[in-house]
């Protein structure tokens, strides 16, 4: 059973990362979903695996099962869903705003103007700035 | 006195409730019982800083349950001093928000404020690792609101990153306190600090792979090196309260790092004893050189700002890494200056965006901003301050923490990387101060508007702090100090935490 749970982990894990190092929002989504699901259950592992003991120390019975790590799970399942909810509409939000679902909204949306460098001058204004530093690079050389 | 523990937490979440339900006796009720609230937090804190001077921890055991079992809220000076600090900061952002009634641009922002002050304070007052996690939890929901607040495409874009990494990060935090309930079989700080002690060599190192996958998560809170990509995107683009109150938000990485790791993996944790500081210390580095290549690069005034509160938080790591009572003493005292200086900052980027009007903060050639004069010289001011100059507090705090440096074995490393970065961002500023005020372009009408009084208060508020910390430096880097001692000492703080017993019930 712990091989089974051990690789359990593993796989939603490695399938986790990979999904969320897509590019696009709902796959990154999905690769969440799953890295909380190997967590929750990577939790409930650290309890110890045990079969038909109680979970409440009793004078009879050899050992108990650990309840805490359920609480835990249960704790850590809510705010994954609430997590992956707002993060839902948050990725719906983007794609509206920006146009297309990529994580990095890549491609400008129609109304988005691009940065513009601070230096961009028109080149009959280039010509000039180039006379008059050319001018003041001269005055310099006249001046020792 | 036991109670004083717990109101910090339960003010901000009882607030966060009222002023949710003031919602329908209108905007300006919800802002007055803010303010109320906020104003309530600082004096709470003031009595709190006053009790954390006695030098006993105060434990306050939630549900009446003794130490390992139940979740624990401690009061000592470090939670005291953090808890103090927000309170202020809040109350500057806060102000900022109402005077420019930025508060109006989506509903909610009120109870969003509350509710991250909740997730604050119980962050700094926690005992429990596992509580820690709900709380940032917390902390971070309300932040994500807030960081959206008033929309935007690009405050959109920055916000998904900074989500989704935080969901990353609460995913690795899971595993590591999974990891350590597995290996010691408990959650509470000052219990897991004793059973690390005594845990069987075989198991040392899960505890340590843990510490340091601990460290990661503490490290994207922190904005640590590889970690840090989303902040400045995130804090440039938020609105400039919420900038200003996300000044404390790295600095509950730091506190975490400080707390959980110093006291876990302090003096009593054998092998184990201080394993993290080289990394500590080493990504510290390695952020503030990159912190002070980003402050250069800045295209504009809001990211620039946001690249210094990465050089503050980069210090700070330094400080810590150090590892020793008067490195972090000095680094309390740097992270004090640094927070409410770099939220006064944030304000000021802001003020000065709306005061160049279409070219917003972006460094390039603008007609003069109306009361140029006031604005640019409160900018020197902030300069000086965050750049670490003389003679306000930032170059007080990096003399004590390079100070605290000097019989490290690093010495040289860490004098030319502190050196070289502060040169940098001195440079950068003086670059960013002069393109915003004096390379100007004539025009016969200002296109921006004019300051805000009322919330310029906020902003010389904030960067008032600088001064005072100067002024009355000496008593304050000696509490600061004894906070480090208190800190370094964490066998009084596991005996505090394991031995308070709990309240008999009065029989009926």
């Amino acid at each position: 059973m712990e091989l089974l749970i051990a690789l359990v982990i593993g796989v939603m894990t490695t399938a986790g990362v990979y999904l969320t190092l897509r590019a696009r929002t709902f796959p990154v989504v999905l690769g969440l979903t799953l890295l909380a699901y190997a967590v929750n259950v990577f939790l409930f592992t650290m309890g110890r695996l045990t079969i038909g003991q109680p979970a409440v120390i009793d004078a009879a019975a050899a050992g108990y099962g650990d309840p805490l790590p359920q609480a835990l799970v249960l704790t850590a399942i809510v705010i994954a869903f609430g997590m992956t909810a707002f993060l839902i509409v948050l990725a719906l939000k983007a794609r509206g705003e920006l146009g297309n679902d990529h994580v990095d909204g890549l491609h400008l949306a129609p109304d988005e103007v691009p940065y513009e460098k601070p230096e961009q001058i028109k080149p009959s204004q280039q010509t000039q700035v180039t006379e008059t530093t050319m001018n003041s690079q001269s005055n310099q050389e006249v001046k020792p | 006195m036991m109670q004083l523990t717990a109101w910090p937490v339960l003010l901000p979440l009882v607030g966060g409730f009222l002023v949710l339900f003031a919602r329908f006796g209108g905007l300006r009720l919800q802002r007055s019982l803010n303010l109320l609230i906020v104003l309530g937090l600082i004096f709470l804190s003031i009595e709190m800083v006053k009790v954390s001077m006695t030098g006993v921890h105060q434990v306050y055991l939630s549900g009446n349950w003794i130490a390992p079992f139940g979740i624990v809220f401690v009061l000592d000076k470090l939670s005291a001093m953090m808890v103090l600090i927000t309170s202020i900061l809040a109350l500057g952002s806060l102000w900022y928000a109402i005077a420019t009634k930025i508060d109006e641009k989506g509903s909610h922002f009120h109870v969003l404020f509350q509710l991250q002050l909740f997730g604050l304070n119980g962050a700094f007052m926690t005992g429990d690792l596992f509580n820690l996690f709900v709380f940032f939890e917390v902390m971070l929901l309300a932040s994500y609101g807030l960081l959206l607040h008033g929309s935007g495409r690009l405050r959109t874009k920055a916000g998904l990153h900074y989500v989704v990494i935080n969901m990353i990060g609460a995913t690795l935090f899971l595993f590591a306190v999974g990891a350590l309930y597995g290996a010691v079989g408990t959650l509470n700080i000052a219990d897991m600090a004793a059973k690390i002690a005594v845990a069987p060599p075989e198991n040392q190192g899960l505890i340590a792979a843990a510490g340091l996958l601990l460290l990661i998560v503490f490290g994207v809170k922190a904005a640590m090196f590889p970690l840090y990509l989303w902040l400045p995107a995130a804090y440039a683009n938020t609105s400039a309260p919420v900038a200003a109150l996300f000044a404390i938000m790295t600095k509950v990485g730091i506190y975490s790092i400080v707390r959980a790791h110093g006291t876990i993996f302090g003096e009593t944790a054998g092998d184990l004893a201080f394993f993290w500081t080289p990394w500590v210390l080493g990504l510290g580095l390695l952020t503030l050189a990159l912190a002070a290549l980003g402050v250069m690069a800045a295209r504009g005034l809001r990211e620039q700002v946001a690249y210094l509160v990465l050089a503050s938080v980069a210090t700070l790591l330094v400080g810590v890494g150090l590892n020793s009572p008067e490195a972090l003493g000095a680094t309390f005292y740097y992270l004090i200056h640094s927070t409410l200086v770099a939220g006064g900052m944030f304000l000021l980027a802001d003020v000065i965006a709306r005061g160049r009007g279409p070219m917003n903060d972006k460094f390039t050639s603008a007609p003069i901003m109306p009361n140029a004069v006031l604005v640019g010289s409160m900018f020197m001011f902030g300069a000086v301050a965050m750049t670490g100059m003389p003679p306000l507090s930032g170059f007080f705090g990096k003399v004590l923490i390079l100070g605290a440096a000097l019989d490290h074995a690093w010495l040289f490393t860490i004098y030319g990387v502190v050196l070289v970065a502060g040169l940098m961002t001195i440079v950068a500023m003086a670059r960013s101060g002069s393109l915003l005020f004096y390379r100007t372009q004539p025009c016969n009408e200002l296109p921006g508007e004019p300051v805000n009084k009322s919330a310029f208060v906020a902003v010389v508020g904030l960067l008032a702090a600088s001064p005072l910390l100067v002024i009355f430096g000496n008593p304050v880097s000696n509490f600061t100090e004894l906070v480090a001692l208190q800190q370094f000492d964490s066998i009084s703080y596991i005996e505090a935490v394991l031995t308070t017993p709990a309240i008999e019930r009065v029989k009926p």
